[in-house]
């Protein structure tokens, strides 16, 4: 039922009555403004939190060893445990079917040079597991491979920033790079969304390392992911159970905190998906704060421009103007001027976003935006609004007896 | 064409009513001219209300045409004012921000006319008050005498059975009040049946009959000399 005069109508209402026309649009623009900026920094909020634990897997336990703090089973305090080859082998056997992805990690420091350029690095010796477990992602070339394990070779796997830094302009791949005095060929460039720091580190294989410094069969850490099937509370009896073995391994005291360290980042995990619902929370209470203060706000104005109009209304219901006719031209006049005023706000917030977005990053606001879900979603409800909005006062001002409204004054 | 037989009306005013018309009897024929006279509070007003189809009596019978009018609801009282009924106000009425065309149409649109043919019989009745030359105009580009002109082109554009008017001339000057009385006379002339509250006697004298209304009650009843608008003019 599209009746053209009905429509032309609005549009003279709306057009005539600019001030009025834009002072209730500029309402709606205004509450979808904020309702649209306020979810684009909340996005932008928990894009920061997602980015700061997307660096390592999130199913991943960490297992450390230090001195021990209390005397056990014939041995002194201050004993320092140290994870070997055999520790490491022991770990992977024993819980075979519950472990994804595991590597062991001895940490040196070199200088590196590569013609005139050279810098300092952190360097990790790892097993091509690592790979997953740090989320590295290859570039060019590849990952250290149980190939390079078996034989010791030597070569490296480095960050992208170490490839800008010592190799400048030109490709690292392929090329050979000095490690604390010895060479190694490149053979794989990776990036890491870690940010820059882990993208200055350099990969050699674990066993070249152990040849070359020292000679002996070391580890510093070994780091493992979990079969992500395992729920949190699996995952944690998990983690116990790798402590309480390992420190019958090292015949370290179940009190002991020190010796044998397992940090577990499922604890993490489950601290922050649990500030991510409550930030979630806190955005939609704001957000439908705002557009119902719109709402009611639209509303008011509309009961305003009705009282306005009560004159004009009750010439109309003189001139023969049946209640239905009234009750559509003030509710469609209101959804018109909602929708179109709240698209406004939306375009302008969507802008200002886009604008001020990039800048906002060291606020821990990274990449604030909406959806097109809540601009679809938004535009509904926009509509909804402004038929809630404008259906009590169309219904009062179809109500309007005509005598009163035309009494004179 | 309007039959009114022992019409009652009051209005609640706090705890108590006020009766504001007690049982008025009153017969109108086709192409009759009156005018409805009385003092501020003589129920004048609500009387023509009534007639209009604004306000319903408490009481009585109005007939319309032979159409019983009572007990309408909204929509049906929208129909028939739209059909039978046009009226003219004293602050003419005009929607303000619609130029004197579109005023005119107004009635047209809602008898669900074509725009074309709406704007085709709009400028019609507007030449008929002599304002084609003002068809673009929006009310307050107007004067006094030209708004009420354009407010009898729209009473007249949905072809009424009956005019109503409201002190037509109460917002004018004496000039443009016989002016716009010339046009009315020559409306009654042409043969529509007409209505007017008017508490000038002047003006009362215009019209072929006058009803003198005093405190809800009809005190006197009678036919006139018409004076016709135009030698004062």
């Amino acid at each position: 039922m599209f009746d053209i005069d009905l429509w032309r109508e609005i549009f003279q209402s709306i057009n005539k009555n600019r001030t009025r026309s834009l002072l209730s649009g500029f309402t709606v623009a205004f509450a979808i403004l904020l309702f649209t900026i306020l979810f684009g920094i909340a996005n932008g909020l928990q894009n920061t939190f997602a980015e700061a634990f997307v660096d390592d897997a999130n199913n991943a336990i960490f297992i450390n060893s230090g001195r021990t703090t209390k005397a056990h089973k014939g041995n002194q305090v201050g004993r320092q445990i140290q994870f070997k080859n055999e520790d490491f082998d022991y770990v992977k056997d024993e819980f075979d079917e519950k472990i994804e992805f595991i590597t062991a990690r001895i940490y040196k420091n070199f200088q590196a040079s590569f013609r005139g350029e050279q810098n300092v690095y952190d360097v990790r010796a790892v097993h091509p597991d690592h790979q997953f477990l740090e989320k590295t992602k290859i570039k060019e070339g590849r990952y250290i491979n149980q190939n390079d394990l078996n034989n010791k070779t030597k070569v490296v796997v480095i960050g992208r920033l170490v490839e800008d830094d010592l190799f400048l302009k030109t490709t690292a791949l392929g090329k050979y790079l000095n490690l604390g005095g010895i060479q190694f060929k490149v053979v794989g460039i990776f990036t890491d969304d870690g940010g820059d720091n882990e993208e200055r580190k350099i990969y050699i294989p674990v066993s070249t390392a152990q040849y070359l410094y020292g000679n002996n069969d070391y580890l510093d850490q070994i780091n493992l992911t979990y079969n992500p099937e395992l729920n949190y509370d699996q995952a944690l009896a998990f983690s116990t159970l790798i402590t309480k073995k390992l420190k019958n391994r090292f015949s370290v005291a179940r009190s002991d905190q020190r010796a044998i360290r397992v940090r577990n980042m499922a604890e993490g995990t489950k601290a922050v998906s649990q500030m991510t619902v409550g930030l979630t929370f806190i955005i939609l209470v704001i957000g439908f704060g705002t557009l119902i203060a719109g709402i009611v706000g639209i509303s008011n104005i509309m009961i305003f421009i009705v009282k306005e109009r009560t004159k004009e209304i009750g010439i109309r219901k003189a001139l023969g103007a049946s209640p239905k006719s009234i009750v559509s031209i003030i509710l469609i006049e209101s959804i018109i001027i909602t929708a179109i005023a709240g698209y406004v706000g939306l375009l302008i917030g969507v802008g200002v976003l886009e604008l001020v977005g990039p800048s906002l990053k060291e606020y821990f606001i990274k990449d604030p935006g909406v959806g097109n879900g809540l601009v679809i979603g938004a535009t509904l409800t926009l509509i909804i609004a402004g038929a809630i909005a404008g259906y009590i006062p169309a219904k009062k001002a179809s109500q309007i007896k005509p005598i009163i409204a035309l009494r004179n004054d | 064409m309007l039959k009114i037989h022992q019409l009652h009306k009051s209005y609640p005013i706090g705890d108590s009513s006020l009766h504001v018309l007690k049982g008025i009897d009153l017969n109108v024929e086709d192409g009759e001219m009156v005018a409805i006279m009385g003092s501020s509070g003589s129920g004048k007003s609500t009387l023509l209300n009534i007639i209009g189809m604004l306000d319903e009596a408490d009481s009585g019978d109005y007939i319309l045409d032979g159409l019983p009018i009572k007990n309408l609801t909204e929509k049906k009282a929208a129909v028939y004012r739209n059909k039978f009924l046009g009226f003219i106000f004293q602050s003419f009425n005009l929607i303000n921000y619609k130029n004197a065309l579109e005023n005119v149409a107004l009635p047209l649109y809602y008898q669900g006319m074509k725009r074309k043919e709406r704007q085709e019989k709009a400028l019609f009745h507007l030449g008929k008050v002599g304002l084609t030359d003002w068809a673009k105009h929006l009310p307050k580009e107007l004067s006094g005498g030209q708004k009420q002109r354009v407010a009898i082109a729209r009473a007249l554009a949905a072809n009424p059975k009956l005019l109503l008017a409201d002190e037509p001339t109460g917002a004018l000057d004496s000039a443009t009040s016989h002016e716009i009385m010339a046009f009315i006379q020559q409306l009654n002339d042409e043969g529509k049946t007409i209505l007017m509250v008017t508490h000038e006697e002047d003006i009362a004298n215009m019209c072929k009959r006058i009803v003198r209304l005093k405190d809800g009650v009809i005190m006197e009843d009678e036919k006139v000399n018409q004076v016709r608008a135009q030698e004062h003019v």
